[in-house]
């Protein structure tokens, strides 16, 4: 017994000496690997937002597979959850020092750009994705999705939905305590898609409650709610049980992203309401849910290709080869977007889920 | 006569440990020492594996990203001392940022009187804590836990949920991000005052009878007591003194960041206690070294560090943080059950 | 005298132990008249009255329930009496809290030692009333005279005659039970200038700590203070007392002393089966 008891202590003691050994030996080997071929490889980092969120997840995912094809050293990092500026700020030094030739960083919010420059001025090539950065040319240039563009693709579509009818709408935002342009591109844009006037379009909520919508022939809005949904499926859930607390005949649903939509799905049902639901992203799950009926469309954007795309810029600039430009009239490099809707609707361009579903993201 | 017996049989007793026993009783006299080894074994590995760690630019950094959470878990150390908790940390350390920038932007406040304010508010916050704790008698957890709450709702409040980039900010709030470099080897201000926070704390528990007192008051409040320690005006100088390292935890975190942000450092609380934790404090009060924590605090972030400069992924990154803290409690509690 | 179940012993109150008459003839130390301490409709104490003299060990024994706490607590400043005068050396004192029976030279052992276990013997001797270096350091500083109280410290254990406490810088968690109570002892001694009271200092221990316990308290008595020992244990009692005041139903039943009446008649008179008769 005694002789037992002694070698788990040695074990814990071993353990604990040689985490940090064993991981480092580990990835030793695969540095060396990866160095093999006569031309060094460049080191990326990819800076998300968090880990957890399928869009991240699918950047990184996508990324990864790529990384070798264009002979990279990726190295993933990400806030702990929206909102940690800290988590990026250290990741962005991390790569600094460790001698990355780029970033491609989803910021977090303009709390990161004092460590964004720093790694500017230290010679990295910095890329936005996803979200540019406020002010835009706190990076080298953004490779986005025109989130504006996406906002108005599902509004003009809900407005072929309601057809005349008096539209009761509940807005899903991301955040209620912090502004991120995602947000407001996102809601505003789809707001003018509906053709109802926003105030400030950069600011969410500032709206005339009621009024007129104009698109697809026009008819009365309400804007029931501005509700925080953090982009979850429970926040989604928990807001849209507050909107319809407020007024339970909503029949039009605004989600900042589909994991938002399949929350609001959730409190319609347990609400036994229906209302069109519509959103942004299209994720495979999305895409899955506009096969399903639950959200009647979704404008689908392609962050695989603003990764890889991004991976390879860098490492195009890092071999000495030209910078990449942003599109005419964007103050970033579009990477498209399209809507998918298995109901058609005239004057709006689309596309349906099946195939959306073969060139989704995630799974 | 007797004397003789008892020393020879103290001789025999001590003859009998095996050297691993010797081991574990000199760590638990020097409780500090089995992270310290952590430490180094860290360094040495890292050393070994990646090129770009032990370099003086990367050390400089380390530093500067070790420095909030370091300072954080001087009060954390203090209030787990007493045999208590803190999850309000971050909220009062975002609430002082935020009302040190908002006061400095949008009223054209002078620097200094900004952060006074600031730091002050961050010292009320402490003593509010405090009054709760001892005057309510509720649970360090509970009250904690509400005015972790309470804080952030305010902070969001105050500053209308928007950052405050540094350039609309006074030199001073943002000095502490300035520093000086020895070569590569970059420092900031913000650590040096990180070091002299420990250094008084460090003074101050170690060599006055109040730094006593928050170990007698965290080990059995009862007795400290009874042997005339005024625990419950002890127990809410503990908080205050927190919500003061708090506040200069804020004026840090706006250099560091070069904005204030009301979303800043979430898990603090989180963090904090794990510094606190892998230092060798105990929880339950009574025992630790503010060394201690200090070590914690940077064997956090080197893991951290180190393994990004080997470019692993973050999910690993956070998976080994959570084996060190197990790894390293686990060690002390085997060090703990050294007999006298 | 133990002619069985007489309802009255003819022996009575105030017994004053053979050869130690001299310290009867002064003055008492610590005196208490007509103590009453009432909780809601509980009765704790019922018009007591004690008297402690200098150099004496007083055992004070008595049934669970008997008042034997609430009169301790109520002579060191845990307990405010409702009425009642407590006068020392003829002086007539109020105990509002432990501190001001403290600084009247009243030190109390509690059962539960009040030792900090994480804290080393000499912080523990010194808790609550630590001594500052001289000059600056001291004064604006408020840096503590470490090396001084560790090496007062030692002295006053050594003055105990403790031999198995060696290292003032030992942990007091690191300790026996004995020698836990014989740091709290030391404690009592070292700053109690009149009176140290013990709070059932061996209930605790075995049999050989028992014996140094009741040796240092001997040793404190024989240094002049005046000792209050609170015990279960009648053997105990019998062998340090030079009195004995046995507390009953909330009163004073009666002071008897060792050499005037046996364990068995003391505990009888304890418990109510035989009673003292009225002082002459």
């Amino acid at each position: 017994m005694r002789t037992t008891s002694r070698a788990s202590r040695a074990l814990v003691c071993a353990v604990a000496a040689s985490t940090a050994l064993t991981l480092a030996a580990c990835n030793r080997s695969s540095d060396s690997e990866s160095g093999g071929d006569g031309e060094a490889a460049v080191g990326v980092a990819l800076i998300t937002k968090d880990s957890t969120n399928p869009f991240f997840v699918a950047m990184q995912e996508g990324a990864k597979a790529d990384a070798t094809k264009n002979n990279v050293k990726l190295t993933v990092a990400s806030g702990k959850q929206e909102g940690d500026d800290q988590g990026q700020i250290t990741a962005i030094e991390d790569a600094i020092a460790r001698g990355d030739k780029g970033i491609l960083i989803t910021p977090m919010s303009t709390g990161v750009n004092a460590a964004i420059k720093k790694a500017r001025d230290a010679g990295l090539y910095v890329i936005a994705l996803d979200t540019p950065p406020d002010p835009a040319d706190t990076v080298d240039i953004t490779f986005a999705t025109d989130n504006r563009e996406a906002g108005k693709l599902i509004g003009q579509w809900a407005a072929t939905q309601m057809a005349g009818k008096p539209a009761t709408i509940a807005l899903l935002d991301l955040f209620a305590d912090k502004i991120v342009s995602v947000d407001y591109n996102r809601d505003q844009g789809f707001l003018e898609g509906m053709g109802i006037p926003v105030n400030d379009p950069k600011k969410n909520g500032d709206e005339a409650k009621t009024g007129k919508y104009s698109a697809a022939g026009g008819g009365d809005y309400t804007i029931v709610c501005n509700e925080a949904a953090n982009g979850a499926e429970d926040g989604g859930r928990t807001a849209m049980e507050k909107c319809l607390a407020k007024n339970p005949n909503i029949n039009l649903v605004y989600t900042l992203n589909e994991p938002t939509a399949v929350g609001a799905n959730a409190a319609l049902k347990a609400a036994n309401k229906t209302a069109v639901i519509v959103s942004v992203d299209g994720g495979c799950a999305g895409v899955k849910s506009v096969t399903d009926g639950v959200i009647g469309a979704t404008s689908q954007q392609y962050p695989l290709k603003m990764a890889t795309q991004g991976m390879e810029a860098i490492a195009k600039v890092a071999r000495g080869g030209e910078k990449p430009t942003p599109d005419a009239g964007l103050d970033f490099k579009n990477t498209g977007v399209a809507l998918v809707t298995d109901k058609a609707a005239d004057g709006v361009e689309s596309i349906t889920s099946e195939e959306g579903s073969k060139i989704c993201w995630g799974n | 006569m007797s004397t003789d017996v008892t020393s020879a049989a103290a001789e025999f007793a001590r003859r009998q440990q095996s050297p691993l026993q010797r081991v574990q009783h000199q760590l638990h006299r020097r409780p500090w020492l089995s992270p310290l080894f952590l430490l180094v074994a860290a360094f040495i590995g890292f050393f070994i594996a990646t090129p770009t760690f032990l370099t003086p630019n990367s050390m400089g950094i380390l530093l500067q990203q070790t420095a909030i959470v370091a300072a954080l878990a001087v009060g954390q150390t203090l209030i787990i001392l007493t045999a208590g908790i803190d999850l309000s940390v971050g909220a009062i350390m975002v609430l002082s940022m935020m009302v040190m920038a908002t006061l400095a932007k949008d009223d054209g406040m002078p620097g200094i009187l900004a952060l006074l304010i600031g730091v002050a508010l961050a010292v009320g916050a402490g003593f509010l804590n405090g009054l709760l704790v001892t005057r309510i008698n509720l649970p360090p957890f509970i009250v904690t836990l509400g005015t972790l709450s309470i804080f952030t709702a305010i902070a969001l409040l105050y500053s209308g949920g928007s950052s405050i980039q540094a350039e609309h900010l006074p030199r001073l709030l943002n000095f502490l991000g300035e520093g000086f470099g020895i070569g590569e080897f970059r420092i900031t201000w913000g650590i040096v005052v990180v070091i002299l926070i420990y250094a008084v704390m460090a003074y101050v528990l170690s060599q006055t009878a109040w730094g006593r007192y928050v170990y007698a008051v965290g080990d059995d409040p009862e007795s400290a007591r009874l042997s005339g320690v005024p625990s419950k005006r002890v127990l809410l100088a503990v908080y205050t003194v927190a919500g003061l390292v708090y506040g200069l935890a804020a004026w840090i975190l706006i250099g560091r960041a070069g904005a204030a942000t009301p979303n800043a450092v979430p898990d603090a609380n989180l963090q904090s206690i794990t510094a606190v934790v892998i230092g060798g404090t105990s929880l339950f009060g009574g025992r630790g070294r503010l060394i201690g924590t200090l070590i914690g605090a940077l064997i956090v972030q080197t893991l951290q560090f180190g393994l990004s400069q080997m470019g692993v992924d973050q999910q690993w990154r956070v998976l080994a943080t959570g084996i060190l803290v197990i790894v390293a409690v686990a060690i002390d509690q085997w060090i703990r059950k050294v007999k006298s | 005298m133990s002619t069985a179940a007489t309802e009255h012993l003819d022996v009575a109150h105030g017994g004053i132990p053979a050869g130690k008459e001299h310290i009867y003839a002064q003055a008492p130390v610590l005196s208490a008249r007509n103590l009453v301490i009432t909780f809601g409709r509980v009765v704790g104490l019922d018009g007591v009255d004690l008297d402690l003299y200098p150099g004496e060990i007083l055992a004070v024994i008595g049934d669970n329930g008997a008042g034997k706490s609430t009169l301790i607590k109520c002579l060191t400043g845990a307990y405010v009496p409702d009425s009642g005068t407590i006068t020392m050396n003829g002086q007539p004192v109020s105990f509002r809290k432990p501190q001001d029976a403290r600084d009247a030279g009243i030190e109390t052992v509690y059962q539960q030692l009040a030792v900090i276990p994480a804290l080393d013997i000499a912080s523990n001797l010194y808790l609550g009333r630590e001594e500052r270096r001289k000059g600056p350091l001291g004064s604006v500083l408020r840096m503590l005279d470490k090396k001084g109280m560790e090496h007062r410290a030692g002295e006053s254990v050594q003055n105990l005659g403790i031999q198995t406490i060696q290292n003032m810088g030992q942990a007091v968690e690191t300790l026996s039970g004995g020698q836990r109570q014989a740091v709290a002892v030391a404690r009592a001694a070292a700053f109690g200038s009149r009176v140290v009271v013990l709070d059932e200092p061996t209930a605790a221990l075995g049999v050989k700590e028992s014996g140094m316990v009741l040796d240092m308290v001997k040793q404190l008595r024989d240094k002049g203070l005046s000792v209050i020992l609170i015990s279960h244990n009648m053997p105990h009692v019998w062998e340090v007392a030079d009195r004995i005041h046995i507390q009953r139903l909330g009163g004073r039943a009666g002071v008897i002393t060792p050499e005037t009446h046996d364990m068995g008649e003391g505990v009888a008179i304890m418990t109510g089966a035989k009673k003292l008769a009225a002082p002459a």
